[in-house]
């Protein structure tokens, strides 16, 4: 029958200094966190690990007296997470304390060696358990944040903007995939309705990649926008792109492509008999702002 | 409502679509449309569909159809005002409709018909290839 938890609890405050001693010669970022509150933590950690008074189930983590201290350790891994700690910063909160009990066990035990192993075997295992914990709620409080920040910029991505009375422009950035495409198709067609727009130009500019999957799904778009009688133009399409469109025997015959978005932009008046002229060149460009 | 109205406006005949379309429907106004284009010798047809909500494959290639055979009897037909639902759902289902002329609103339509009908012989008026 195990001692341990008996043995920290009566030597607590030592094992609580130690620990923090420990904790703070391995943390390195210290402008993240101060040491009142990495205090105030592992007092509170300890507590809730003394008030255990079941010995034998310290072996496995199993049982309702353990769950205080797994949401205790998951709360403070997620809020490492989103503090910016790494997973090995975070995991040392626990780790830290191992040191300690190893020396808590050989004061106590240090002359019966079967005992020594037993206990040492036992708070090894402790430990290892409960930074494996941190370790996993680190990764799922990193993984939430990575969601959130999915949807912001699934929501953000995908802006249209208006070039000109009846022109509209959809300058696409990132990788495209379906559940993007969709966002996209939708946006642009209700923003050609909102705006009365004929004509609609589609910027890939800053598209990384362009495989059939992407080109279908412009195409789609592309088409939608047609029957609802509105002309799409794609532009922004870079050498790397136009080879491989050609390559992978991607048919953009019906599409009117433009290099850049500004020549999309040319044709577009063009087609609504608009015109951009230059001024007359005799008047300095600077005149008008020394009126006002 | 069986039956859905086909105003005439001078030389073209108007449709406006208000109700959900089923297929009974549409083929009755496939008829009376291709009877009616014939009978006031009409140069051009304007369906708007701005109402129509929801579509389906028949429905679409009613559409197709009715385009088809009016352009037969000679007369310019613009689908105006698809809800981009429509158009999502149409592209969805393989039909882009390639035979068909669309515009954004009645107005644009109208423009369209009247450069393309009663100027005989131009080109597209409204995308600018002539001019």
């Amino acid at each position: 029958m195990s001692q341990l938890l008996e043995a920290i609890r009566s030597n607590r405050d030592a094992v609580l200094n130690e620990w923090l001693k420990n904790m703070r010669e391995g943390i390195s970022r210290r402008d993240l966190i101060d040491d009142a509150e990495v205090s105030e933590q592992a007092t509170r950690m300890l507590d809730a690990i003394i008030a255990v008074t079941d010995e034998s189930r310290i072996a496995n983590l199993a049982g309702s007296e353990w769950q205080p201290i797994k949401e205790m350790l998951a709360d403070l891994s997620v809020s490492r997470a989103v503090q910016g700690f790494t997973p090995s910063e975070t995991a040392l909160f626990v780790l830290s304390l191992k040191p300690v009990l190893f020396q808590l066990i050989r004061e106590r035990w240090g002359n019966k060696a079967g005992e020594l192993f037993a206990e040492i075997t036992i708070a090894d295992n402790f430990i290892d358990r409960l930074a494996l914990h941190t370790t996993d709620s680190y990764i799922a409080g990193r993984d939430q944040v990575i969601g959130r920040q999915q949807e912001e910029m699934l929501e953000l991505s995908t802006p249209v903007v208006t070039l000109w009375d009846g022109i509209v422009a959809l300058p696409l950035i990132g990788t495209l995939d379906s559940a993007r495409t969709q966002v996209v198709m939708e946006s642009l067609l209700q923003a050609i309705v909102r705006t009365n727009s004929r004509f609609a130009i589609i910027d890939i500019t800053g598209v990384p990649t362009v495989d059939t999957l992407v080109a279908q799904h412009l195409l789609k778009t592309i088409t939608a926008a047609k029957l609802m009688g509105a002309e799409c133009i794609l532009s922004g399409i870079r050498p790397q792109i136009a080879q491989t469109i050609v390559h992978l025997g991607i048919n953009l015959e019906e599409v009117v492509t433009k290099a850049k978005l500004a020549d999309a932009f040319r044709l577009a008046l063009e087609r609504s008999n608009r015109r951009v002229t230059r001024t007359n060149s005799a008047t300095p460009a600077a005149a008008p702002a020394q009126e006002r | 409502m069986d039956r859905i109205p086909i105003l005439r406006m001078g030389p073209f005949l108007l449709v406006t679509i208000q109700v959900d379309m089923h297929d009974k429907l549409a083929l009755t106004l496939q008829d009376d449309l291709t009877s009616r284009i014939s009978d006031v010798g009409a140069r051009g047809v304007l369906i708007d569909i701005s109402s129509l909500e929801i579509v389906d494959s028949f429905i679409g290639r009613t559409l197709a159809n009715i385009a088809s055979m009016s352009r037969v009897l000679d007369a310019e037909t613009v689908v105006v005002g698809m809800q981009p639902a429509v158009a999502i759902t149409l592209v969805e289902l393989g039909m882009s409709l390639p035979g068909i002329r669309t515009a954004l609103n009645v107005e644009l339509g109208m423009e369209y018909l009247r450069q393309n009908t009663i100027v005989e012989g131009s080109g597209d008026g409204w995308d600018g290839s002539e001019d």
